[in-house]
């Protein structure tokens, strides 16, 4: 099927990723672990702006970004350069944005996601690296504030800009995009995704061909396909009642979940870019090589892999190789248990769990999951016993063994279930005769019977399937 | 009675005495200054005098007092750039250049009046007022770096340093009939050094000879890893000066000696080449040019950087902050009151330089110039040793006489900038007096050979007579 796209929808995204596991920022050896720190804890006179201080760059944090740039696909520029973007405004110490500007250090990339309709190629126009603001808290709400304080500790912070082509055609692909280029990061281990402002968003959208908007101030993935859905309702119905589209930006207020007009072209800014006088061009395509060779195994090759090495299902391996971590731990698992029954207890079963639980695969052990499908498979436990011990370990703790024990959700052992099985079709003759004339539903009854009987731990199917053996007879 | 002392002089005196009186008695010739010279004293300065008496320092400093210009960070000293908008500004660090002079055993005395932001090429628009000139108090004494070469030259310190972005330490060291150089751009870091135009300034020493020149070069220039334009380059300096200056050969830049010369610095300047000759040197004349291009383009570079870098002095983190109902109201009301009228000046020219729509016009052409101006020094360095020329095409002006009308002010600087704009070093040394005020020669050479032009000044030095005529007031 192929997915026309009525509106003509076009969504292009500029993700700001915050390089948070670098150890120092990047123009100062000011520390990066701030998140749980007082305000203005870290800062130095370079990330403060303070007079006569100057910038130096962080060489890892140029690593950082060579390697992300490899992994969007994009071809590294032989020599990069830092320019300055001005504009005024409290979070900013220096009166302007040291960022990178008709040099960035990769560009003409691609991923591909999991389209309306297939897979689609989503190319990556540039990346390049900034550094980032401060942040503003206000004191009281934002409306009837008694004061702004200004907290610096994230000041001089390096960020990637990953800038796309309006590429995206509903904010379904807007969301996989994101979701993608999360799952390369985390695999490239260059950020923390759950820090506070680890990845921001801002959008450009247009429809029917239209002038393109952008929206800025989305904090969250989820916010991202808010904000586009009541974006493009917004065009749609504005000009469905005769009105135009004129470029501009628009602001998400994410609490009320619609999209404010901050500014029109007319108002835009002029950065007044040039060229940072205190950095000197930085050669990086010497570097490509070496850090080529860092480059772990991305999302796309690992999942191609598992389908071949493991012979399991390309919606499984997708689903196995979204997260590094659930990657790691489903090879882990592998190693003990069968690849294709693995596949369904991790990446349906187990995720499942998690995903409702909001927790992430560290919240379980590679062993325990090891003997619950261990357990499933020698036949001592029921499907729905494991189950009920993942969900057990999830919310109360403990081992799988003990869970068993307590819960005695080990199977009862054969020779009980065929005396049940026996004892119920000698209790219970005109059920038997009913079945026998025909009557389908009267083996629900006699399955009853034998469940009672086992108090339960009989697997329910098997004991359906012996009777009606046992009835043949 | 304040005196000429050099650094060996010094020395000597705090053999016979102490550090600690040699250090009392500048701050006490310091206190009976005419010239507005200082902006601040730094009350510590006798007590690190003190220390280097009683840990027997033994850097090639100790003891040695020095000057520093308002706009080179000192730790717990006000640093202000002679602006209001950096009134209060203590800076919490020491700039590079401060911690080298601390190590070899330095005593700083104090800050030295400048032009705003060194902005200016007279010290006349220093929110502190002007500082005078020793020779003549109703002169300027040049600029940006006026103090820094008025205090050296009126005695009040033996030694100084200044930046120099335009001319800025050779302009002043002219007018007060010291030595300046401007090192070579990466020589010495510019970590601490408030900017004004990143890409053309660096910082350099002003004293009453060459060889305290070569002796404080030896102690602040060098890497540092902290400013990436700074280059590891070896910084010895003083052997070199004793070499003859036999065989150099000096180029006569003929745009240096055309236009708005006065006619008694032209002659002092080929005096002074006729000495070089009879030592041993030859010339020739050579062209560079471009130079009639340099002044606009210096000018559009220098401006368009500084209305970036004053970016930050918005009232929020640290020195004047005017009232307003919100940021940008108390941003901007601080900025009217706190830049003077140069400086705001300057900043307006560079926004508009870098705007949308001319930037092509202005600041990329000004960068394409600057790169023809490079080459033109290129093209001539590459056939002779040094480049001669007056720093400055007049003696010092009156105060008040030009900085009513900019553009004639800007003109001053027409020897000085091309300097700046190619990177190379080059120093100005005393070469006579015209109307009775001193007058520079202006010495250039190639990138990182600050040797070669020190060793020409320091042998024109020594077989000269210039240098010995002190201001009036000054034995
Ligand atoms: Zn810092």
């Amino acid at each position: 099927m192929v997915y026309d796209n009525p509106d003509d929808v076009k969504i292009g995204l500029e993700v700001h990723v915050q390089l948070n596991k670098l150890k120092t920022k990047l123009f100062c050896g000011c520390s990066t672990d701030y998140h749980n720190s007082d305000p203005n804890s870290h800062v130095c006179p370079v990330c403060l702006g303070l007079p006569g201080s100057l910038p130096v760059i962080n060489e890892r944090a140029v690593e950082f970004a060579i390697k992300i740039g490899l992994a969007l696909n994009c071809s590294i520029v032989e020599q990069t350069q830092f320019h300055r973007k001005n504009y005024y405004y409290p979070d900013l110490p220096k009166g302007f944005q040291t960022t990178q500007y008709d040099y960035p250090i990769a560009g003409n990339g691609k991923i591909v996601i999991e389209g309306e309709d297939g897979e689609r190629v989503i190319r990556i126009t540039r990346a390049h690296m900034e550094e980032d603001p401060g942040r503003l808290q206000h004191i009281g709400n934002i409306e009837r504030s008694k004061g702004t304080l200004i907290n610096y500790n994230r000041s001089g912070m390096a960020l990637i800009e990953i800038v796309s082509e309006p590429d995206m055609r509903s904010p379904k692909e807007a969301r996989r995009y994101l979701d993608k280029l999360r799952s390369i990061l985390d695999y490239l281990d260059v950020f923390n995704g759950d820090l506070e402002g680890a990845m921001r968003v801002d959008a450009n959208v247009s429809v029917f061909n239209g002038q393109r908007v952008e929206v800025k101030n989305i904090s969250s993935f989820k916010g991202a396909e808010r904000a586009l859905l009541y974006e493009i309702m917004r065009q749609k119905n504005h000009i469905r009642r005769g009105g135009t589209i004129t470029m501009e930006t628009r602001h998400f207020d994410e609490a009320r979940g619609v999209t404010l007009s901050m500014r029109t072209k007319e108002e835009e800014h002029d950065y007044r870019y040039f060229p940072e006088p205190d950095l000197v061009p930085l050669r990086v395509a010497d570097r490509v090589p070496e850090v080529i060779k860092t480059l772990p195994e991305l999302p796309d090759a690992k999942k191609e892999r598992f389908m071949k090495e493991y012979n399991i299902a390309d919606m499984h391996a997708r689903a196995l190789t979204i997260e590094i971590k659930v990657a790691n731990f489903y090879e882990e698992v592998v190693s003990k248990v069968d690849p294709k029954v693995a596949a369904v207890w991790v990446a349906d079963i187990l995720k499942g769990e998690l995903n409702y639980r909001d927790l992430t695969i560290d919240a379980f052990r590679v062993e325990d999951i090891v003997d619950v499908m261990e357990l499933v498979i020698a036949n001592s436990i029921t499907e729905q016993s494991g189950v009920e011990i993942i969900r057990t370990v999830l919310d109360h703790g403990g081992k799988p063994q003990d869970i068993i024990n307590k819960k005695g959700l080990l199977k009862v052992e054969d020779n009980i279930v065929a005396k049940a099985v026996e004892e119920a079709i000698a209790q219970n003759p005109e059920a038997v005769a009913d079945y026998r004339a025909g009557k389908e539903k009267s083996l629900n009854f006699i399955v009853g019977k034998v469940m009672q009987k086992t108090k339960g731990r009989a697997d329910a199917r098997e004991a359906r399937e012996r009777l009606i053996e046992k009835l043949k007879e | 009675m304040a005196a000429w002392t050099d650094i060996s002089g010094i020395r000597q005196k705090i053999a016979d005495s102490s550090a600690e009186e040699v250090t009392a008695s500048y701050i006490d010739i310091i206190g009976k200054s005419k010239i507005n010279g200082f902006t601040t004293l730094w009350d510590e300065a006798i007590n690190v005098a003190r220390d280097i008496d009683a840990n027997s320092h033994d850097g090639p400093l100790a003891g040695v007092p020095i000057a520093i210009k308002e706009n080179i960070s000192t730790k717990g000293i006000s640093t202000t750039c002679s602006s209001k908008i950096l009134q209060g500004y203590v800076p919490p660090y020491d700039a590079h250049v401060i911690e080298r002079l601390k190590e070899a055993g330095a005593v700083i005395l104090g800050k030295t009046n400048m032009d705003e932001f060194a902005m200016g090429t007279s010290t006349e628009s220093s929110y502190y007022g002007p500082t005078l000139n020793p020779w003549d108090p109703s002169r300027v004494p040049g600029g940006s770096s006026g103090g820094s070469a008025a205090v050296v030259a009126a005695g009040e310190a033996p030694v100084s340093l200044g930046s120099d972005t335009g001319g800025s330490v050779r302009c002043p060291a002219a007018f007060c009939g010291t030595v300046g150089l401007k090192p070579t751009y990466g020589c010495i870091s510019r970590y601490g050094l408030i900017s004004y135009a990143n890409s053309l300034e660096q910082i350099g020493p002003l004293a009453t000879n060459v060889a305290d020149i070569a002796a404080i070069m030896e102690v602040v220039a060098g890497h540092d890893p902290r400013d990436s334009t700074s280059i590891n380059k070896e910084n010895t300096y003083i052997d070199a000066l004793a070499e003859g200056v036999e065989g150099m050969r000096i180029g006569v830049p003929e745009e240096y000696l055309s236009h708005g010369i006065d006619e008694k610095v032209e002659k002092l300047v080929w005096d002074s080449i006729h000495t070089f000759e009879d030592l041993g040197a030859s010339y020739e004349n050579v062209s560079l040019p471009h130079t009639r291009y340099a002044l606009a383009a210096y000018y559009i570079i220098a401006m368009s950087e500084a209305s970036s870098n004053l970016a930050r002095f918005d009232g929020t983190r640290y020195g004047f902050c005017a009232e307003g109902d919100n940021w940008h109201l108390m941003a901007s009301k601080t900025r009217a009151e706190g830049f003077g009228a140069e400086v705001k000046r300057r900043i307006l020219l560079g926004t508009y330089a870098l705007s949308a729509g001319y930037q092509d016009k202005y600041y990329l052409k000004a960068l394409k110039v600057r790169t023809l101006v490079k080459q033109d020094f290129e093209r001539a360095l590459a056939n002779v040793d040094v480049l001669m020329g007056p720093t400055m095409p007049t003696p010092a002006f009156r105060i008040g006489e030009k900085i009513g009308d900019p553009l004639s002010l800007y003109m001053s600087d027409v020897n000085t900038v091309p300097i700046n704009l190619a990177g190379v070093p080059s120093i100005s040394v005393p070469c006579g007096f015209a109307d009775n005020m001193p007058v520079g020669l202006q010495i250039t050479g190639t990138h990182f050979d600050e040797k070669t032009i020190m060793k020409a000044a320091y042998n024109f030095e020594q077989n000269t007579e210039h240098h010995k005529k002190r201001p009036p007031e000054v034995a």
